[in-house]
C-alpha cells in the first residue's frame, strides 16, 4: 500500500515537474509586508515553471473569517494557502489540507531541515507526530521595538534614574518593561505627550489573546498539566497565570495611550510611527518594515525578544503553507511548495524580507547580524509557545478573548475568575469535541 | 347579449390567448388562475423564508457544526436549556434592551419635537429638513466609521466638545473604551444617524390633522398647551407607534453601525445578541446551538411586534 502510494506521488511530482500544462495558480495569506515580499519572490517561480501566480491577500482582522468560510465551504478560490498556525488541526481533521507526506519522501523534502519549532508549530498534525500538512512558510514571534533615540538620551536616562534607582535600557524582564513603560506615560518629551507601550488589546479576532499571552507564558501559564490530557485546573489558573495576567492589566491600565481599548497590530504600528509610545509589541513580521521607516526607523529604533520573568517564552505567530484539498490543481500547487523549499529560495525569502524556517538560513553564521532585529528573531523561536490547535480553535480562541477583555479592558471580575471561568469555557467545547 | 365589460379576467385572457390555449383556460375557474400566478412567489416564499425557518428550528435541536464533517446528533432541548442558563446571553439579552430602549425614547422625543418644529411653517423649511435627513442617506459601516474617529479621546471632535462645555481634559475619557460610556456611546451615534426617521413619519402624522380642527378649538378656547394634548397627540400617535415598531425592529437586530463603532466591547458590554449570535454561528461554527438562539429571538421578536400591532390597531381605531 505504502509502495502504491509512494508511486502514485512520484508520478504526480514528475508530472508536475514536466510542466505539461501552466496553470493559474492562486496564492491566499494576510494582507501584510511578508506578503508583498512574496509576490516579488514568487516572480522567479513564474519564470522557471511557466505557470502564473495571483495572489489573495485578506486584512488580518478578516483573514480567519474569510478563510476559513472558503475552507469550510469547498471553495475552489485558493489552491495554496498560508494558512494561521492553529489552523492545522482543523486543516487536517476537516480534510481542508492535503497531506504532504508522500510528497515529502518522493521530493526529498525533509523536515529535519527545517527549525523543530516551526514544523511543530505549522506542519504536524496530531502535534508532534510525523504527520505533515504544511511546509513552514514563515516564521515569526510576537516581540518588541523601543525607541533608541529616547533610551539613549541622557536627560531621559537621567530621569529614570532619578525615578527608579535603575539604568534606563532594554528590559530584562516583565517587571521592568512596566517599570520603564510606566516611566514614559504621560511624559513631555520634545513638547508632545508620550506613553509607554503600545500592547495588543483588540476583541474581535485574537488581538488580546496574542498579546495578554505574551505576558502569561512569561510568568508560567499552561494549557495543559500534561499534554494532550486537556486537564486544565491548576495549569491554565495556576498563581502564576493569575499574577500574569494581573501584569497585563496593570500594563495596560497604566503605561498604554488613552483609548487604547481596542488595538491590534495596526494600531500598535500606528502608536509608535507617530511617536506616541517608547516601546511597542508586535510580530516580528513587521520589523524589516518598522526598520525601514524614515521617521522613527534606522538608528531610532531597535528591537528586543519578549522579556522572561518566571521562565523564557515568546507568543507565537507565524504560517505554514499548505495545497488546499479542494483545489483543481494540485499538481501545480505541490510544484510551488518544491520550488519554495529549496534553501536558496528560502535564503531569498529572507533577504526580502520574510522569516526563513530553513535550518539553512537559520543556521548560516552570519544570521544574527544579517539584521538588527535577526538575533532577537532566533531567541525567540527557541522559547515560543503557541494556542491551541485543535479543530475547535476558532472557539477556544473566542472563549479566551472575551474572558481577557471582560476582565484587562472592562474591569469585568477578577483574573482569577476570568481563567476559571476560561476554564468552564473551554472544557465545554472539548466536552462537545469528545475529548472529554 | 354580454356586455364587454361584464367578461371574467379568466375570458379576456382566453380571448386573448392563441385557440388552443384559450380553450385549456376557458376549463379553468378564476381561482385556479389565481392560483397559477401566484404560485412563483409563494414557491419563492416557502424556498427563501419558511424551508429555511424550519430547518433552522430542525438543526436547533441537534449538535450540527457546518464546518465539521461528523455524524449529527438529535440532542434535545439542550441548546435551549444551555441558552436560556446561560448569564452571558442574558447581559447580551440586557445590553440590546438597553440599547433599543434608550435609542427609541430619544428618537421619539427629538424626533416628534424636530417634526414639531418643522410643521411651522418658516423661511427655511424645506432646506433645514432635508439637512436633518442627511444622517439616514448614509451607511451605517461609513457612519460607524467616522463616530470612531470623533470618539478618539487625544484627536476626536466629540471629546473636545465635551471639553469646551465641561472643562473636562478631553483625554481623559474614551467614549467607546469605557465600561459605562460605550453603551451611551451607540445610543447617541443610533439616535444622530434615525431621529431624521421617525421625524418624517411624524412630519406625515402632523400634517394629516386637519386645520379645522384646531380652528375649532381656538373657537371654544381651548390652550395651546390643550391643544396639543388633545389634539396633536392623540392624532399622532399612530403615526409615532408605527415609527416605534419599524425602528424596534431595527434596532433588535442592530448590527454593522455597533460592530464598526465598539466591535461589542470594551468587554462584552456593547454585544447586542445580533452579534453574539453571528459570533456563535459563524466564528465558533456551533450552528446547532446558533440555530437554537435564532429560534428564541424570533419567538421573542414575533411575540413582542404582535402584542404592539395589536395595540397600534386599537389605537387606529380609536
Amino acid at each position: 500500500m505504502r509502495r502504491t502510494t509512494l508511486w502514485a506521488a512520484t508520478a504526480l511530482t514528475a508530472a508536475a515537474a514536466s510542466g505539461a500544462q501552466a496553470e493559474d495558480l492562486t496564492l491566499c495569506w494576510a494582507a501584510w509586508d511578508p506578503a508583498n515580499a512574496l509576490v516579488e519572490l514568487s516572480k522567479e517561480f513564474e519564470a522557471q515553471s511557466g505557470h502564473t501566480m495571483n495572489f489573495e491577500f485578506v486584512p488580518w482582522p478578516n483573514f480567519a473569517d474569510r478563510m476559513l468560510n472558503e475552507l469550510n465551504s469547498g471553495g475552489k478560490l485558493c489552491d495554496l494557502l498560508i494558512g494561521d498556525s492553529q489552523w492545522i488541526g482543523g486543516g487536517a481533521e476537516n480534510g481542508h489540507y492535503v497531506k504532504l507526506n508522500d510528497f515529502f519522501e518522493a521530493e526529498g523534502i525533509s523536515m529535519d531541515d527545517f527549525a523543530p519549532a516551526t514544523v511543530y508549530a505549522y506542519s504536524t498534525w496530531p502535534k508532534g507526530t510525523p504527520n505533515y500538512y504544511a511546509l513552514p512558510a514563515m516564521g515569526d514571534a510576537n516581540g518588541w521595538f523601543y525607541r533608541k533615540d529616547w533610551f539613549t538620551d541622557p536627560e531621559i536616562m537621567a530621569a529614570y534614574k532619578e525615578a527608579t534607582g535603575d539604568d534606563l535600557r532594554e528590559p530584562q524582564t516583565q517587571q521592568e518593561l512596566l517599570q520603564i513603560a510606566q516611566f514614559f506615560q504621560g511624559r513631555e518629551i520634545d513638547g508632545q505627550t508620550r506613553y509607554g507601550a503600545a500592547i495588543f488589546t483588540e476583541r474581535g479576532s485574537e488581538g488580546i489573546t496574542m498579546g495578554a499571552t505574551g505576558a502569561l507564558y512569561t510568568f508560567g501559564f499552561k494549557y495543559e498539566n500534561e499534554p494532550g490530557s486537556y486537564d486544565m485546573e491548576g495549569a491554565v489558573n495556576s498563581p502564576e497565570a493569575v499574577a500574569g495576567l494581573e501584569f497585563y492589566k496593570e500594563l495596560y491600565k497604566t503605561a498604554t495611550p488613552p483609548g487604547y481599548t481596542d488595538s491590534y497590530m495596526e494600531q500598535g504600528l500606528d502608536a509608535f510611527k507617530s511617536g506616541q509610545v517608547a516601546m511597542a509589541m508586535n510580530w516580528f513580521a513587521f520589523f524589516p518594515g518598522l526598520y525601514a521607516d524614515p521617521t522613527t526607523g534606522g538608528d531610532k529604533i531597535d528591537f528586543f525578544v519578549n522579556p522572561p520573568q518566571n521562565q523564557a517564552a515568546s507568543t507565537l505567530g507565524g504560517q505554514g503553507i499548505s495545497v488546499v484539498a479542494y483545489s483543481d490543481k494540485q499538481d501545480a500547487a505541490l510544484e510551488y511548495i518544491k520550488w519554495f523549499a529549496q534553501p536558496d529560495v528560502q535564503a531569498k525569502w529572507w533577504a526580502l524580507g520574510g522569516y526563513s524556517a530553513h535550518n539553512s538560513v537559520l543556521n548560516d553564521p552570519g544570521f544574527p547580524d544579517s539584521a538588527p532585529f535577526a538575533g532577537d528573531f532566533l531567541l525567540a523561536m527557541e522559547n515560543v509557545q503557541d494556542f491551541w490547535q485543535e479543530p475547535a480553535y476558532a472557539e477556544l480562541l473566542l472563549a479566551m478573548q472575551k474572558r481577557l477583555h471582560d476582565y484587562i479592558v472592562a474591569d469585568v471580575g477578577t483574573a482569577q475568575e476570568a481563567l476559571d471561568k476560561l476554564i468552564e469555557d473551554w472544557t465545554e467545547t472539548f466536552e462537545d469535541e469528545g475529548k472529554l | 347579449m354580454t356586455e364587454p365589460s361584464a367578461e371574467s379576467p379568466a375570458d379576456k385572457l382566453a380571448r386573448a390567448t392563441p385557440p388552443r390555449v384559450a380553450r385549456r383556460i376557458r376549463g379553468l375557474s378564476d381561482r385556479a388562475i389565481a392560483w397559477i400566478f401566484v404560485a412563483p412567489s409563494i414557491f419563492l416564499l416557502l424556498a427563501v423564508n419558511i424551508f429555511p425557518l424550519i430547518w433552522t428550528i430542525n438543526l436547533s435541536f441537534t449538535n450540527f457544526r457546518a464546518n465539521r464533517n461528523r455524524e449529527v446528533e438529535y440532542i434535545g432541548l439542550r441548546n435551549y436549556e444551555r441558552i436560556l442558563t446561560d448569564s452571558d446571553i442574558w447581559l447580551t439579552m440586557q445590553a440590546t434592551a438597553h440599547f433599543l430602549f434608550w435609542t427609541i425614547f430619544f428618537q421619539v422625543l427629538i424626533g416628534f419635537t424636530l417634526a414639531w418644529l418643522i410643521n411651522r411653517k418658516f423661511r427655511g423649511n424645506d432646506l433645514w429638513t432635508t439637512i436633518i435627513v442627511l444622517p439616514m442617506m448614509l451607511s451605517p459601516a461609513v457612519v460607524g466609521n467616522f463616530w470612531t474617529f470623533l470618539y478618539q479621546p487625544q484627536i476626536g471632535l466629540f471629546n473636545y466638545v465635551v471639553s469646551f462645555f465641561t472643562g473636562v481634559d478631553p483625554s481623559s475619557f474614551s467614549m467607546i473604551g469605557q465600561v459605562n460610556l460605550a453603551p451611551w456611546s451607540i445610543v447617541i451615534v443610533d439616535t444622530w444617524m434615525w431621529t431624521p426617521f421617525i421625524m418624517l413619519i411624524c412630519l406625515a402624522g402632523l400634517r394629516s390633522i386637519p386645520d379645522y380642527i384646531y380652528e375649532a378649538a381656538e373657537v371654544d378656547r381651548a390652550s395651546k398647551w390643550r391643544q396639543f394634548w388633545t389634539i396633536t397627540i392623540p392624532m399622532a400617535l399612530p403615526f409615532l407607534m408605527l415609527a416605534v415598531l419599524f425602528r424596534g425592529i431595527e434596532n433588535f437586530k442592530m448590527f454593522d453601525l455597533v460592530v464598526q463603532l465598539t466591535g461589542g466591547g470594551p468587554g462584552s458590554v456593547t454585544e447586542l445578541t445580533s452579534i453574539n449570535l453571528k459570533r456563535e454561528a459563524f466564528e465558533k461554527w456551533r450552528t446547532g446551538y446558533a440555530s437554537a438562539y435564532a429560534v428564541i429571538l424570533f419567538v421573542t421578536v414575533f411575540g413582542l411586534a404582535s402584542i404592539y400591532v395589536k395595540a397600534l390597531n386599537k389605537v387606529k381605531e380609536r
